[in-house]
Parts: C-alpha cells; sequence; structure tokens
C-alpha cells in the first residue's frame, strides 16, 4: 500500500518528440492517496493505459518522476515496485493449474508454501474458483480465466497499489456487476489503493471514491461523481460523463449575464475578465433544463422526445445549436410555442474549454 | 427436409481423382506391383508373396541404413530445433531489422538442394575448400572423402545450415503471435527469463513446434540430394542413407523387386513415426 505521486511526468513514445502532438501523456502532477479507490476515465486512446503502465513500471516516463510514499520510483522496475495490475484481456499461464497461476506471483517472490497455500485458497474462494482449482487454466471460459488474472493481482497482499486496465471487457453484463462489487468489497477490507481504468462511466462512478477524467493525454478533472455531474471542470467532462451530456454551446457572457442566440441568460455568478480567451461556452446539463411557463424562459423547437421509461428526453433547437432536457414522465410537452429555462445556478461558463469558477453574486 | 440426390458433382471431382490417380496412385500401385514380383525381363514376371519384403527386413544391409538414418534423422533434429528456437529467441521483434533478419534466414531455404550439396562439396574440400582448408590449417586431420567421422561431420553441418532457418522462421512466428500483454503480466508477476520461457514462450510456440519437428523429420529421413552430392554416400557405405541406399539397388543394380519392397517399408516408416508422433502432441495438447 502505498502513496503515488506524479511530479510532472510526460510520456511519448516516439524516441525524439518534437512537439507536443507527440505526446501520449502531456503533463501530469497527481498524487493518489493511499488506500484510495481510483477509477481513469476517458475516450479510447487518450492515455489511460499509457499512464497505467507508468505507474506499474512497464514504461518508463519521457520526462517528470514517480514517487511511491516519497521514494523515487521512476527507473524501478515494475518488480522492484511491487505493483499488480490486470489487463484487458486475460492472461493465463496455460500449461499450469489454477492453482499454480494463482500461486505463480508468490512463488515467484519465494513465499514459503504454507502461505501460498493459504493465501491462493482464501483467493480462489472469493472468486469461487475453488472447485476448479485443480485444472488446467487453459480449458476454462474467458470470464474464469479473467477471474484468474485479478486473482493473480489479488493474492499478493503487500503490493503498492494494484491496477486494473479495463479488466471487464470480456466478462458478461451479470458476472461483470458481481465483480465490480467484489472488488469494491475488496478494497474496503483491505484498503488496497486502486486505480480502475474504464471507458465506461457507469463503472467509474460505481466503482470509484475518486475519479479522474482523462482527456487527450492530461488530466481534466478530478473528484468524486457528483462533482464531475454537478461542477464539470471541463467542456470534454460535462460532455462525456452523464446521459445525455451537458448542453455545450458558444455564447458571450457580460458579468452575470450570457446572450445566447439572442437570449439573455441569467447566470448564478458574474464573470469579469474574459476577454484574453478564444473561445467563451456555456454549459448546462439536461437535467437543469425545464419546460417553462409562458413569459419566462426562451422560445425554442422541439424536435423530438425520447421516452426512455421514467424519463423523457426532449431535443430541442435554439438559434443555431442543438440541445436537450431531461424531464419526469408526466410533463406535459407542447408541440408549438415550447419555452425552456436554464437553472442559472448550473449554468457554468467555460474559457478555452475550462471551467471558470466567476464570482459570487 | 428432402435432399435432393444429384450425382453430376462427381465430374468435378474428376479431374482432382485423375490428378492424384496419376501422381500417387498409379505409382504406388507399380511398386506394390514390383514388390511382390520376380522378373527377369522380356515381359516375364513371377508372383514372390513376401519374399521380398522377408528379405529386406532380414537384411543387414538395411539395418545398418535404416541404423544411419536413424543416427541422422535425430541428431539434426536435437541440433535444429533448440538451435532454432535460440535464434528465434534473439531476433528483434519490431525495427528495420525484422526484415532484414527475415531475409537472412529465408536465403539457406531458397538455394536448390543439389546446389547446396555442390556448395558444400567444394567449401570442405581440404586442398581447395574454406571449411575444409581453414580447419587444416587449425591443425585438423580433416578429410571429408576419406574419413567417416569428417563426413558425418560435414554431413550433419550441411543439414543445419540448410534447415535450421525453417525452425527460425516457425519458431519466430508463433513468438510473434504472443501478446504483449502476456509479457506485461509476466514482469507485474515477477516471473524470471526462464519462466517466462518456460511457461509463455515454449507453451505458446508448442503447436508450430511440432509442425517444425514433423517437418524436419519427414524431410531429413526422405534427404537424398545434398549427401548425394557432397560425399555420395561415402566413404565406403558410411554414409549411405536409406534413399541412397535405396537408389544404388534399384537403379545400380536394378533390384526392382527388392527395391520396391524397400521403398514400402521406407514409406511406412515414415508414414507411422509421423502418425504416432503427431497424434501424441495433438492428444496431449486437448488434454492440457
Amino acid at each position: 500500500m502505498a502513496r503515488i505521486e506524479l511530479e510532472q511526468v510526460a510520456h511519448s513514445y516516439h524516441p525524439q518528440p518534437k512537439g507536443p502532438e507527440d505526446f501520449a501523456i502531456t503533463e501530469l502532477n497527481h498524487v493518489w492517496e493511499d488506500g484510495g479507490a481510483y477509477a481513469l476515465l476517458g475516450p479510447s486512446g487518450c492515455g489511460k493505459t499509457t499512464l497505467l503502465n507508468l505507474i506499474s513500471g512497464l514504461i518508463v516516463p519521457t520526462r517528470g518522476t514517480i514517487r511511491f510514499d516519497g521514494r523515487d520510483v521512476t527507473e524501478m522496475t515494475t518488480e522492484e515496485r511491487n505493483i499488480a495490475q490486470v489487463f484487458q484481456f486475460p492472461v493465463i499461464y496455460d500449461t499450469m493449474t489454477v492453482f499454480d497461476n494463482l500461486a505463480f506471483p508468490l512463488r515467484n517472490r519465494r513465499v514459503p508454501a504454507p502461505e501460498v497455500e493459504r493465501r491462493v485458497r482464501e483467493i480462489a474462494e472469493m472468486l469461487e474458483l475453488t472447485d476448479s482449482l485443480g485444472r488446467k487454466a487453459r480449458r476454462l471460459t474467458a470470464d474464469a480465466k479473467q477471474k484468474i488474472s485479478l486473482g493473480r493481482a489479488l493474492v499478493r497482499s503487500d503490493v503498492a497499489a494494484i491496477l486494473f486496465d479495463e479488466p471487464l471487457t470480456v466478462i458478461d453484463p451479470h458476472l461483470k456487476w458481481l465483480l465490480r462489487s467484489k472488488l469494491k468489497q475488496l478494497h474496503r477490507e483491505f484498503d488496497f489503493t486502486m486505480v480502475y481504468v474504464t471507458h465506461d462511466q457507469t463503472e467509474a462512478l460505481t466503482f470509484a471514491d475518486r475519479v479522474v477524467v482523462m482527456y487527450e493525454g492530461e488530466v481534466v478533472q478530478i473528484g468524486t461523481p457528483e462533482e464531475l455531474f454537478e461542477r464539470p471542470a471541463h467542456t470534454f467532462v460535462g460532455y462525456f460523463i452523464g446521459s445525455p451530456g451537458m448542453n455545450i454551446a458558444a455564447a458571450g457572457v457580460e458579468g452575470d449575464k450570457a446572450l445566447l442566440a439572442g437570449h439573455e441568460i441569467p447566470l448564478g455568478r458574474a464573470y469579469p475578465g474574459l476577454d484574453g480567451a478564444a473561445k467563451i461556452e456555456i454549459g448546462v446539463r439536461p437535467e437543469f433544463v425545464r419546460i417553462a411557463g409562458d413569459g419566462e424562459g426562451m422560445p425554442v423547437t422541439i424536435e423530438r422526445v425520447e421516452d426512455i421509461g421514467r424519463l423523457k428526453i426532449v431535443r430541442f433547437a435554439l438559434g443555431d445549436g442543438r440541445f436537450s432536457l431531461v424531464t419526469g414522465e408526466g410533463t406535459e410537452i407542447p408541440a408549438v410555442g415550447a419555452r425552456v429555462r436554464f437553472d442559472p445556478a448550473q449554468v457554468h461558463v467555460y474559457a478555452d474549454g475550462h471551467r471558470v469558477e466567476g464570482r459570487a453574486l | 427436409m428432402e435432399k435432393t440426390l444429384n450425382n453430376k458433382a462427381w465430374f468435378l471431382v474428376l479431374p482432382v481423382l485423375l490428378l492424384v490417380a496419376f501422381n500417387a496412385l498409379i505409382p504406388l500401385m507399380t511398386v506394390v506391383n514390383y514388390s511382390v514380383q520376380e522378373t527377369f525381363g522380356g515381359g516375364l514376371y513371377f508372383f514372390e508373396g513376401a519374399k521380398w519384403f522377408q528379405q529386406i527386413l532380414a537384411s543387414e544391409r538395411f539395418h545398418l541404413a535404416l541404423g544411419r538414418q536413424f543416427a541422422f534423422t535425430f541428431t539434426i533434429l536435437l541440433i535444429e530445433i533448440p538451435l532454432g528456437v535460440a535464434i528465434a529467441l534473439t531476433m528483434p521483434r519490431k525495427g528495420p531489422w525484422v526484415s532484414v533478419c527475415l531475409v537472412l534466414m529465408a536465403l539457406p531455404l531458397l538455394i536448390p538442394w543439389h546446389v547446396v550439396g555442390a556448395i558444400w562439396n567444394i567449401f570442405a574440400l581440404p586442398e581447395i575448400g574454406l571449411l575444409g582448408r581453414g580447419l587444416n590449417a587449425l591443425g585438423f586431420d580433416y578429410n571429408y572423402t576419406r574419413q567417416i567421422g569428417s563426413a558425418w561431420f560435414t554431413l550433419v553441418l550441411m543439414d543445419v545450415w540448410h534447415w535450421t532457418s525453417l525452425v527460425v522462421l516457425l519458431a519466430y512466428a508463433g513468438l510473434m503471435s504472443i501478446p504483449d500483454a502476456y509479457y506485461q503480466a509476466a514482469r507485474i508477476d515477477g516471473a524470471s527469463r526462464w519462466a517466462v520461457f518456460r511457461h509463455i514462450q515454449l507453451p505458446k510456440m508448442k503447436r508450430v513446434l511440432t509442425i517444425a519437428v514433423l517437418l524436419r523429420f519427414m524431410d531429413s529421413f526422405i534427404i537424398y540430394t545434398e549427401p548425394f552430392v557432397l560425399t555420395g554416400g561415402g566413404p565406403g557405405n558410411s554414409t549411405t542413407l536409406l534413399s541412397i541406399d535405396l537408389v544404388k539397388m534399384a537403379l545400380g543394380q536394378f533390384d526392382l523387386g527388392p527395391a520396391a519392397a524397400m521403398s514400402i517399408i521406407y514409406f511406412l516408416i515414415v508414414l507411422a513415426i509421423s502418425w504416432v508422433f503427431y497424434t501424441l502432441m495433438m492428444r496431449n495438447e486437448e488434454r492440457g
């Protein structure tokens, strides 16, 4: 168990990186607290796996320092760092039995046999692999194989951290839930530092205390699931988290008012000094947009209503932009002459993609 | 559902059937025919039953040739398989050197067999060949045309030079098919270099190595051209492998009956060993 610090870590797969476009990780300063459960969330190709491999030592960063509990481990091998990692696709040792597979990391570290036996049985019990301990690993299903991979990571009790690289991709949905809650339970029990890479927001939000959102080689926000939802620090977070994602539109902002398609929208805070930014946008989650009565809000054109059970998603046009709002199933939606209203406290202002804090009124 | 019977499909198989008949079945049946008859020329044939088979199986000449054949095949297998795997392991996995290595490896395989024999024949000549003169200059008494040991050494060396590449290429293909995640997982699990080889690389190469062993077994067991050009079976009969002996008997002495019987026995040995080996490997695979 360890506190992991990344200091100005950047990585490029090019031997001689020229510009920032050559970097898979642009620059990272981040601390993973001891015993934290983190989810690393982001679209494919945003550098999640690279970041994971940097922490585990499978690759050495082009620049920067990595510390475990204050100790510089940047140049250390994976083995010296004592990291466990689970990969996207099951990796098993074909010729070995399930038991030997699980015991492999322990035996390589010369753990005494009785201890190996005890740990393997314990982990097998937890992952419901006890019945197949004596079988050859290669004969098992993909699910069971991935459970072995998970088991091999969990079997070492002294690891600095356990890293998961989209480990449940190959697992069927029912078992996915089961394993995810198992992992959570394990985390509570043993207080491992866990980093869990995924591009599935539900998975990230259910697994982690803190979610780290990555976009194009950068961490754009770190926060609890609520923070990501209520105060997305970057337009990408707004768009990526939530379904449907945040409404984002270019707008003019002056003081505590925004100007969108000729309509004035009141804001919850004041935003002086935005002149330096190249691009000003406002964002509001569909959950905080509502159908307004006559005389308030802005007139919009309703384009489509999607009924998703308890809720309705209403797609509408305002100026050149397309927006959506989420409302309860009982809401009456006028076919013509509809008006909508944004909740002022929930409208965020973004300068060049990043959220501007603003000043309280 | 009722299936419609349409025997016209047989016409489509006919060309293949004819091809197989002319290049395999008919020659094979001719050999079978010779193996049970005696002829004194002039179209006169007498049925002899299993006489030639008994004669061949009891003959010391056949036993010696078979022994030499096994000695040769197992020697080259013992050298070429581990050597091929070792070379494949040291080859780069990516980068510009990959293609350079592959081309270099493929070169010996592209040379016509009798040319290989001729190259080594000259290369190893004690008076003018680089290898022969070099060894003698180093103080070794080396003359493959006169010494049995030297002849075998040259023969084995030639085969290793000619065919190890095949094992290398197959093993390399096997290695390349291992996803990076396996190596990464092994590093995470703290596996030693030997453990990586033993538990990841070797199991993943098992199929291609099975094929490599099979191909090398069959090819080396029926090898003819290169040793014929290199030593012609000599000195004496010391490098007379089965196929050379067979040709001597059939074309040198014109003993068609015994030669035909020997071909059939020869063929059955190759077939039986290959089959047993392959079945064992595959059964292992399924059980594993």
